[in-house]
């Protein structure tokens, strides 16, 4: 029977509410009420108007929160009536005026024959809720499913008792399911918030099987509560471990891709840094600065589509890796040819030489793109993520990043085993003087390599404007930790970078929720200089006679 | 010491520990008055130069080079600002005996570490000790190791980034990012008086001196004779008996405490320490001036030191936006073109010039030997 009135009222609801509503007693009274100058009756009217939760009032609500509403005085009889236009005609000021209720045009009047309603804080603070329940109830019907869900949540936040009609019939007619999931846990929450013991049980079971993260203050509050009868404080506990032993596992989820995140930016900056270093015993100290120009040039690219082919925007991005790419390698390729080589086999000295280079360039992009931090906004297809488990959302731009990561490490390895320059750049790295004497030009090796070193560090820093702000110093904020890796992983071999990368990465983001970002930073340094003791040249150090390192 | 040497040494000397305040003491209305600011300003170079002679030790002659060298100086340049923040007392903005920093940051009680700060004698203890001991403890780590060359200039740079990291953390009750300020008296002397500022001037000058004469020292004994050995061939050194690790390891202890008496000097000339002075590029700025200078060579050092922050005092203040490229410049030129610095280019002009006179060079310069593994 319950249900059955329930059932009509929602229908009555659905279906527009009845004509009476505006000629109900009620509301007429509440109508009059407004233009009394007492607070507690202008609050109470306002309430009584929006629990009416016609959207005819709810307009009328907000017209009277932006200051559109009038009283009339005719004769002897006082009216509310809505304004609109206004217009000067010689001296006078006119106003259009329309019905409270419907919005029937009322004609023309002067301004002076209407004493406007203001809404004070307070009376807007009574409006905003009403305003706000109706928002939701709009995004519910919204045809996109993320409006959807964030109504839901924001539905099973208020956890309004009159809203579980309205979250029913929405679960009935969804399809998408991590909707339904939100718009169920939200149901669960207003039945946890208002219902009968049985149903509050019922609904505590299914909070627990939706691993609903926003019922623990509502559950916590449950257990703690002395007037719950035992099964409900039960059923409780129970949910609350449910939930707890999810959000372990998510954690433990979440903190593995961070880890595989991070490792894969390291990976893409790193992996240029070390194959130079292997094969020229060089530390690029302007490795950050490629990544910088890297990241520009994406940036560049992404503003000429803008303005040239805006309907081919989310192309742009595809259009920038490349470009970044051959930027940078450029770059790399003059300062390789230009300067490096000539102080071949002083590295100390290279690394100076290098860091000069990278303040330049960094000071030349400042002055060229200006000190601020400029906007590269993500393609769609990089925005939104991929909902792995409740509670658990991977991002597309992360995801792409190690894909690419991964892309171009299989790349090097393609290139360093299975081409002929690929044996030449082994050849030299492992014997440069043997090398040169079976006839390799060592110095167009070390240009190539040089080259395709800085632009993996533009691939990387187009990468990193998916995920960060592009500004001059963009590539200081990572290059230290990629020294780290390049230096745990030994030259020579690129499984010692990998794991390198993975090992970085990995307990970076393991030990982060222990002691935070700047501690964790700290404790790598403690953990590689360990690490250094028992293996000095890195995880794979190639052997040889040579005893000068 | 040849007796010419000694003599330019003393001469030097006079001039800057005497001199130079003297000028600074007479009427504005004189020829030679040296302006408070000058003064001041040349003070705080002068304990630059005093590390940066710690580091041509380590790198003009073991060439170990450290791109962490902020991270001593900054030890030496908080313990004595710690000491003079307890010195202030209740004279602060909000006249608690807490130091200003702690009544924003709501902490009640004065953090254990910061008591003996009290005590000056404990603080001029500090300045020595706390960068020796952490040198000592970080150095044992990456030379037993034999992490050498590259990889530890990669190491100390990622000490230097650490630091300034936990330096500007709030938890470490050490001023966050705005670091100590505010002084008010050092030793009792009011830091506002120029004689204050005289004197302290006097004693950086002094400092100075002592330690140049110490780095002679060093570099004239067989243990430096070790140092440039193990800078040329560390492995030929290691099979010749010796402990390459040792030597480095006492080299980059003194280099360290030299570092954190120029930090102790700098602090109160300056009025403030801050994390920004121990991060990576002032750390990596302190070695061109070393570069610049003439490295291998002490006085290259000293005036590398004075020198490129003469350059930059008067660029960032005339024309801001062209001193990292002047400094980017600066870095690739002196690689490149100038690999002993400005003495060693001067050296060599004079050499030329001798030659040319007839007359024999008055000494060999250490740096022709830096150059001969290149």
């Amino acid at each position: 029977m319950k249900r059955l009135l329930l059932l009509l009222l929602l229908v009555a609801w659905l279906a527009g509410p009845p004509a009476s509503h505006a000629q109900s007693p009620e509301a007429l009274k509440a109508l009059a009420d407004l233009a009394v100058d007492d607070g507690d009756k202008r609050e109470a009217a306002v309430n009584a108007l929006g629990g009416t939760r016609d959207p005819k009032w709810l307009d009328f609500l907000a017209a009277l929160r932006d200051g559109n509403v009038y009283a009339r005085t005719q004769g002897k009889t006082a009216d509310v009536v809505i304004g609109g236009a206004k217009s000067t005609k010689g001296e006078a000021e006119l106003v259009e005026i329309a019905s409270a209720y419907d919005r029937k045009p009322l004609g023309t009047v002067a301004a002076s024959s209407l004493t406007e309603i203001a809404a004070d804080r307070r009376l807007r603070i009574a409006i905003k809720p009403f305003l706000d329940a109706d928002e939701t109830r709009v995004q519910l019907a919204s045809p996109d499913a993320e409006t959807r869900r964030g109504a839901a949540m924001k539905l099973g936040h208020q956890a309004d008792a009159a809203a579980a009609a309205v979250v029913e019939a929405a679960i009935a007619r969804e399809r998408v399911e991590h909707v339904r999931h939100a718009l169920r846990e939200a149901l669960a929450l207003i039945r946890l918030a208002h219902g009968e013991p049985a149903v509050r049980i019922l609904a505590v079971q299914s909070l627990g099987d939706l691993h609903s993260f926003d019922a623990m203050p509502a559950l916590q509050k449950l257990v703690a509560d002395a007037g719950a009868s035992p099964a409900e404080r039960d059923a409780a506990t129970q949910a609350i471990r449910q939930i707890e032993r999810w959000s372990l596992l998510v954690r433990t989820v979440e903190t593995v891709f961070q880890g595989a995140s991070l490792a894969s930016i390291l990976l893409l900056m790193a992996l240029g840094l070390a194959i130079v270093f292997g094969l020229m015993g060089v530390i690029n100290m302007a490795h950050g600065e490629l990544m910088a120009l890297g990241a520009y040039s994406t940036f560049v690219v992404q503003n000429v589509f803008r303005a040239r082919w805006p309907q081919w925007f989310d192309a742009y991005f595809v259009v920038a890796l490349p470009v970044s790419f051959v930027v940078a390698a450029l770059v790399g390729v003059v300062l390789e040819r230009g300067v490096i080589r000539r102080l071949y086999g002083r590295p100390l000295e290279t690394l100076l030489l290098t860091w000069g280079a990278s303040l330049i360039i960094q000071q030349g992009l400042r002055l060229w793109f200006g000190a601020a931090n400029v906007d590269v906004s993500s393609p769609s297809w990089l925005s939104g993520g991929f909902a792995l488990m409740t509670g658990l959302t991977l991002p597309f731009n992360r995801l792409f990043i190690i894909a690419l990561a991964s892309v171009s490490v299989a790349g090097m390895y393609w290139l360093l085993f299975r081409t002929d320059r690929g044996l030449t750049i082994r050849a030299v790295t492992q014997n440069r003087g043997m090398s040169s004497c079976l006839g390799v030009r060592a110095g167009v090796v070390d240009a190539v390599t040089f080259g395709l070193g800085a632009g993996l560090a533009g691939l990387a820093g187009a990468a990193l404007t998916q995920i960060g702000n592009v500004g001059p110093s963009l590539g200081q904020n990572y290059i230290v930790d990629s020294f780290m890796v390049v230096v745990t992983g030994g030259v020579g071999k690129l499984a010692g970078t990998i794991l390198a990368a993975a090992g970085i990465g990995g307990l970076n983001k393991g030990i982060e929720p222990a002691l935070g970002a700047v501690f964790a930073k700290v404790a790598i340094l403690v953990a590689v200089m360990i690490f250094l003791q028992r293996r000095p040249a890195g995880l794979f150090a190639t052997r040889g006679r040579s005893a000068e390192a | 010491m040849p007796k010419r040497e000694a003599a330019a040494i003393a001469v030097a000397a006079l001039l800057l520990v005497v001199v130079l305040p003297i000028c600074n003491a007479l009427p504005t209305s004189s020829p030679l008055h040296l302006s408070d600011f000058r003064l001041n300003l040349f003070g705080k170079f002068l304990a630059y130069a005093i590390l940066a002679l710690g580091l041509d030790l380590l790198w003009g002659y073991a060439g170990v080079l450290s791109l962490g060298h902020g991270v001593f100086f900054g030890l030496g340049a908080y313990a004595m600002g710690m000491h003079l923040m307890l010195e202030i007392g209740s004279k602060s903005v909000y006249q608690s005996a807490l130091p200003d920093f702690m009544v924003w940051n709501q902490i009640k009680e004065l953090p254990l570490f910061w008591k003996p700060f009290y005590s000056g004698a404990f603080t001029l203890a500090a300045v020595v000790l706390v960068p020796a001991l952490f040198a000592l403890a970080f150095g044992f780590l990456a030379f037993r190791s034999r992490i050498r060359g590259v990889y530890f200039s990669i190491i100390t740079q990622a000490l230097a980034l650490s630091a300034w990291l936990v330096f500007n953390r709030n938890e470490m009750r050490l001023g966050g990012t705005n670091g100590l300020a505010d002084f008010k008296t050092i030793f009792g002397f009011p830091l506002n008086q120029p004689s204050t500022q005289r004197g302290l001037y006097a004693v950086t000058a002094a400092t100075l001196v002592v330690a140049y004469l110490l780095c002679r020292r060093i570099t004239g004994s067989r243990a430096g004779k070790v140092l440039v050995a193990i800078r040329d061939s560390e492995t030929r050194v290691l099979f010749s008996g010796y402990s390459p690790a040792r030597y480095k390891l006492f080299v980059f202890v003194v280099s360290a405490v030299l570092a954190g008496v120029a930090g102790a000097l700098y602090a109160p000339q300056v009025g403030i320490i801050t994390p920004a002075k121990i991060g990576v590029l002032p750390s990596i700025e302190m070695v061109v001036w070393v570069a610049a200078g003439g490295r291998g060579t002490l006085v290259g050092a000293v005036a590398g030191a004075v020198g490129v922050n003469w350059m930059q005092s008067w660029l960032t203040t005339s024309y801001p936006d062209v001193w990292l490229l002047f400094l980017g410049g600066l870095f690739m030129g002196v690689v490149l073109f100038f690999p002993d610095g400005v003495v060693g280019a001067v050296a060599r002009a004079a050499a030329r010039v001798w030659s040319l006179t007839g007359r024999a060079p008055s000494t060999a310069t250490p740096t022709a030997s830096a150059r001969s593994r290149a």
